[in-house]
């Protein structure tokens, strides 16, 4: 039992992740037409920006202490970052230890302005023009982006730590009777992911701009007849759905040291995702998401593997196959949004 | 000549000429020469050019004629290379049963995957062809690498060792070889300043080449692939005319797939060696990269592209900081450094992100590939009003 619970909990974290990147794919899909193979990038960079932000905020004054020397008989050096220096040294720990977090306030703007500039200045070129030109302009784009992180900051997985009170284990099954110790931050994970994903539901469902945006994606041109300018909205969408995504990749950071190939490994999947789900439907994506992380993890128990090797590698891509084969729309895809 | 009309016959005749004087066309600078770092005639490389021409071609006649684009292209060129590898392990390092083998089971799999995604189209299908192609990467990484039942042989690639039975090998050279002729064997020809390599394996994989490029070009002008064209023209139409277009597009599937499998039995025939890195997703996207970059659905395009990308692979990633100031030590030094400050993140290891930018520049500025651009180059300088003879890239999606 506590090992099932386990697994459940596994997949919650890996399933988060997809959601939110599948999220915001599909809101992109929905609202422009335009399949995004930068958004795993986007995670990825968001990612980079948690990264970003521990580097700033361990920029540090260097001090030589005469008094002490090192082991070459130099005066010793002694690092002081310069949050230290002007918060006054409790403080300033404790806004390097909270750096992951910290960087969620950084990561809104950056990624909204990425998604501004992306749509504006790349994508808004490409809505005449052939799918096929759509994704292979944004999958050159995906490289690029890739190769100005590794460039930036080489090859090598990099450690994002945790705050040190998030960084331990909760034992979440206590007031059940069930011993469950799991790692504090992937429950952390999940209850963000929830908060953003409910946040995006509520802001289309219940403010007047979700409210347009609902429409356009139903009908666009009847929007703009209204006399809506229903572009704008649109892009400002895209620059939410970077936003989602890169604030995914942010969260992630503690769970896995980013590297900078990062985002192809959770595109494929994503796209998966959000074809199981059904191309264009939100709650689509999002149950798909979880779906498909659960199944991955309890396909990754010892007795999966051990019966049949490699299933935890595979598993997605069978599943969506299959459902692919009996059920072409997705799980909760709408009638004439992508059908030949 | 050949079933082609006399325009075919001069383009073919042309891609004959070229393929089989590369050796000296590719090798325009003295050896001896600073520019000589620039020559693309040796063995390797030309072989490479050839091969993922072969590739390239093959993606063309799915790409260029139907509109579907697959983005897991590689896993076919990935699957030819392990049937290839297997055929040297168990008869003998004879190429000829190995590339028979390698598209006879890339077919075989492409059959089976394209029976799959070609239930969609669009993005659909992209998506579907990319998980398979994941997919196949994972099983050939892992999953089929477990002790008890090794066919691929993991991380360290499938390789031929002496311990291996090789029934048909005999007095057999314990190289990969046509018949006795070794693959690796090179004759040198020295001219004056320049020395030009003429390498058996090149010329095999030229002549398969020719070969490929031939029938491609008879699919291109045939009634098969004239229905391929109206499949991307205008699917719905054609089927609401009575026609199902399934069949087609599941020959044209196939086909690229058996030119996959060729592409990947000929690497396999000058390395004897399979990796499972050639079957991941940005194996796949170079084949994109390389069709588009030439001119999806132009005979030429794909050869061209093929060889224009091997080849700055090849030049951008020997670059490094050393060249780039000997390149400019004739300018002051602050300059020198800016500028290879500048140039550094493109060259060298960074050349991924040269290729990146040139794929969407080129997708941005020259959908129709380099065969277009020059098309339209030579019309501005003729004079000419665009003439129809290459039908270009349709601007209609395949759904």
């Amino acid at each position: 039992m506590d090992a099932f619970f386990l697994q459940v909990l596994n997949g919650l974290d890996k399933g988060s992740a997809y959601a939110l990147i599948a999220l915001g794919l599909t809101l992109i899909f929905g609202t422009l037409g335009v399949v995004n193979f930068a958004h795993g990038a986007l995670f990825m960079v968001g990612a980079f920006v948690a990264v970003t932000l521990q580097r700033v905020l361990n920029l540090s004054i260097v001090t030589l202490d005469p008094d002490k020397k090192d082991f070459l008989g130099n005066p010793l050096q002694i690092q002081t970052p310069y949050v230290e220096a002007w918060f006054g040294e409790a403080a300033g720990q404790a806004i390097i230890n909270w750096s992951v977090p910290l960087a969620i306030l950084a990561a809104i703007p950056i990624m909204l302005l990425i998604g501004y500039v992306m749509e504006r200045g790349l994508i808004r070129h490409f809505y005449k023009r052939p799918h096929a030109d759509q994704i292979l302009v944004t999958f050159g784009l995906a490289i690029v982006m890739q190769e100005i992180v590794k460039a930036i900051f080489g090859a090598n997985p990099i450690q994002t730590p945790a705050p040190d009170v998030l960084a331990g284990v909760w034992n979440l099954g206590a007031w059940l009777g069930l011993s469950l110790p799991y790692p504090s931050w992937r429950i952390v994970y999940f209850v963000f992911a929830a908060i953003i994903i409910s946040g995006v539901f509520a802001f289309l469902q219940f403010t007047t701009f979700g409210m347009v945006v609902r429409a356009g994606m139903a009908d666009r041109e009847t929007v703009g007849l209204l006399g809506i300018n229903i572009d704008r909205r649109f892009t400002l969408m895209f620059g939410v759905a970077a936003a989602v995504a890169g604030l995914a990749g942010v969260m992630y950071t503690p769970i896995n040291p980013p590297n900078y190939h990062w985002g192809m490994d959770f595109l494929v999947l994503s796209f998966v995702v959000v074809v199981v789900g059904g191309m264009g439907s939100l709650p689509g994506a999002v149950l798909a998401g979880f779906l498909l992380g659960i199944l991955e993890s309890f396909a990754s128990t010892t007795w999966a593997t051990t019966t049949v090797p490699g299933i935890n590698q595979i598993i997605i891509y069978l599943v969506a196959i299959i459902i692919l084969l009996a059920r072409p729309r997705g799980l909760m895809g709408r009638k004439g949004v992508m059908e030949e | 000549m050949f079933g082609l009309d006399k325009r075919d016959t001069t383009l073919f005749l042309f891609v004959v000429a070229i393929t089989l004087l590369a050796p000296f066309l590719l090798n325009p600078f003295p050896t001896e020469s600073a520019l000589a770092q620039f020559n693309a005639g040796y063995p390797d490389l030309m072989q490479r050019f050839v091969i993922f021409g072969i590739f390239a071609i093959g993606f063309n006649i799915l790409f260029g004629l139907t509109g579907y684009l697959s983005f897991g292209h590689a896993a076919f060129l990935g699957v030819g290379s392990y049937a290839a590898v297997w055929m040297f392990k168990l008869l003998s390092f004879n190429i000829i049963p190995a590339i028979a083998l390698s598209i006879i089971v890339a077919g075989v799999f492409s059959l089976a995957i394209g029976y799959v995604c070609l239930r969609r189209s669009g993005i659909y299908f992209s998506i579907l062809t990319l998980a398979f192609a994941q997919m196949s990467f994972a099983m050939a990484y892992s999953v089929l690498s477990n002790p008890s039942f090794n066919l691929t042989n993991g991380e360290t690639g499938l390789q031929v060792y002496a311990s291996d039975p090789q029934y048909l090998k005999g007095d057999g050279p314990d190289l990969t070889h046509l018949f006795g002729l070794e693959m690796n064997a090179t004759k040198t020809l020295e001219l004056g300043a320049w020395e030009f390599q003429f390498n058996t394996g090149f010329y095999v994989c030229a002549v398969f080449m020719i070969f490929a490029f031939y029938i491609a070009m008879r699919i291109f002008r045939s009634p098969f692939g004239l229905m391929l064209r109206a499949i991307k023209t205008n699917q719905t139409r054609l089927n609401y005319t009575g026609i199902n277009s399934r069949p087609y597009t599941l020959a044209a599937f196939v086909i690229s797939g058996m030119y996959a499998g060729l592409a990947g039995g000929l690497l396999a025939a000058t390395d004897p060696l399979a990796g499972a890195e050639r079957m991941q997703w940005t194996a796949s996207g170079e084949v994109v990269l390389m069709t588009i970059l030439g001119g999806a659905g132009t005979l030429l395009g794909p050869i061209l592209g093929a060889a224009f990308i091997k080849y700055f692979e090849n030049i951008f990633s020997k670059i490094n900081d050393t060249v780039l100031h000997s390149w400019f030590s004739f300018m002051p030094e602050s300059i020198d450094n800016f500028l290879v400050a500048i140039i550094h993140p493109f060259v060298g290891k960074g050349w991924h992100l040269t290729l990146g930018l040139m794929f969407m520049l080129i997708v941005i500025f020259l959908p129709g590939g380099l065969v277009d651009g020059g098309q339209r180059i030579w019309n501005r300088i003729t004079g000419r009003s665009r003439t129809q003879n290459e039908p270009v890239a349709d601007p209609k999606p395949a759904e």
